[in-house]
């Protein structure tokens, strides 16, 4: 079996998960920019993680034949103080010159205020500006449905970004409609205690179709499994799914997407 | 669909005992505990009509229970986290 994890956060796991990766058939890792837990004090701390995930976790996951994506931006959760937000996005167009990078993520909104908004719009505007992809984080629990709207609306008021060149991740049962309907693509992330289990995800999959959706893990420093994309590919064998219909999901699916940068190798 | 569509109810029966059973248990809890009077829990008890439902869209509908239903953004963000559950003012 071959698969792509297409949202992990590897800065924040152990060579023991690269290796776990490798041997359950990982050939490529995507990594957005994230919350780092806390929030960072200055642009230079964003500086330095931006250098991480362009120039030294690839050469990390190398070491286990899997390839290293990324994305750049600072997370909503940051976005409140958008005299930090816009220190940082300064920093993005440098470092979008670096081979690794797909695109602008993972951006969007965490509680739904005014200034995380207006941080969004401005992140659109960067990737309408350098013509990159988009890979986009919808809010936790409450939160999620009003955030998913606004960031749809967001989306549609840039004419020049394509849908099919954006996926919005974490999606669940109330939002995946909203989102693929209107010819974006769509992230189910597997969570042990929050998002999506296996099993809702391969509904969702029978629900609302095989196109344009891809299954992560999100695997970062909180509760999370990086190995949950393989242990959905089992959930699907038993619910009956061959191995062609597997494979589309964990693998051709995210190639499809991220292949749309010409710095995606496996094709 | 599968071609070969194995028994559901085999494959998912005991999961979701387990999760019922654990759900009526974590209720009795908070009774004995006196603390069931929370808006979380009050969120729960009114999503739990939709397991009763005939129509399909469970799932999505009890999602939309536990959801924020306003339509503007807020003016700031003071916390970072989420509830499961929205504000009764909402």
């Amino acid at each position: 079996m071959r698969y792509i994890e297409p949202h992990a956060h590897m800065v924040s796991r152990t060579t023991d998960d690269y290796m776990a990766l490798a041997m359950a058939g990982c050939k490529a890792v995507n990594e957005p920019a994230f919350w780092a837990g806390y929030d960072r004090a200055s642009a230079q701390g964003f500086y330095d993680y931006f250098r991480q995930i362009t120039e030294y976790e690839p050469k990390r996951a190398a070491k286990f034949c899997i390839e290293h994506y990324c994305w750049l931006c600072i997370n909503p959760k940051e976005s409140e103080d958008p005299g930090l937000a816009r220190e940082v996005m300064a920093l993005i167009p440098d470092f979008l010159k670096s081979p690794n990078v797909l695109g602008i993520g993972e951006i969007g909104l965490n509680k739904n205020s005014r200034n995380e908004l207006m941080i969004l719009e401005e992140h659109i505007q960067i990737a309408e500006d350098h013509d990159q992809m988009i890979l986009v984080h919808t809010p936790h629990l409450e939160d999620k449905l009003k955030g998913t709207k606004l960031i749809i609306d967001a989306l549609l008021n840039h004419s020049k970004i394509d849908p099919s060149r954006v996926i919005i991740d974490h999606v669940e049962e109330h939002t995946a409609p909203l989102v693929l309907d209107r010819g974006f693509w769509a992230g189910m992330t597997l969570y042990p205690e929050s998002k999506v289990t296996p099993n809702r995800a391969i509904d969702m999959l029978e629900m609302y179709g095989t196109e344009r959706v891809w299954m992560n893990s999100a695997c970062d420093w909180g509760v999370s499994d990086p190995l949950s994309v393989p242990k959905a590919a089992l959930e699907m064998r038993k619910r009956g799914y061959d191995d062609a219909f597997i494979d589309r999901i964990i693998y051709s699916n995210p190639a499809q997407f991220m292949g749309q940068s010409e710095r995606f190798g496996l094709k | 669909m599968p071609g070969n569509e194995p028994n559901l109810v085999d494959l998912g029966f005991m999961d979701a005992r387990i999760k019922l059973i654990d759900i009526a248990a974590f209720l009795d809890r908070l009774d004995r505990h006196g603390q069931a009077d929370d808006y979380r829990i009050r969120a729960l008890r009114k999503a739990f009509s939709e397991l009763d439902s005939k129509e399909p869209g469970r799932a999505s509908r009890v999602l939309g229970a536990l959801s924020d239903h306003t339509e503007e953004p807020i003016d700031a963000a003071d916390i970072q986290g989420a509830f499961g559950a929205p504000p009764e003012s909402n």
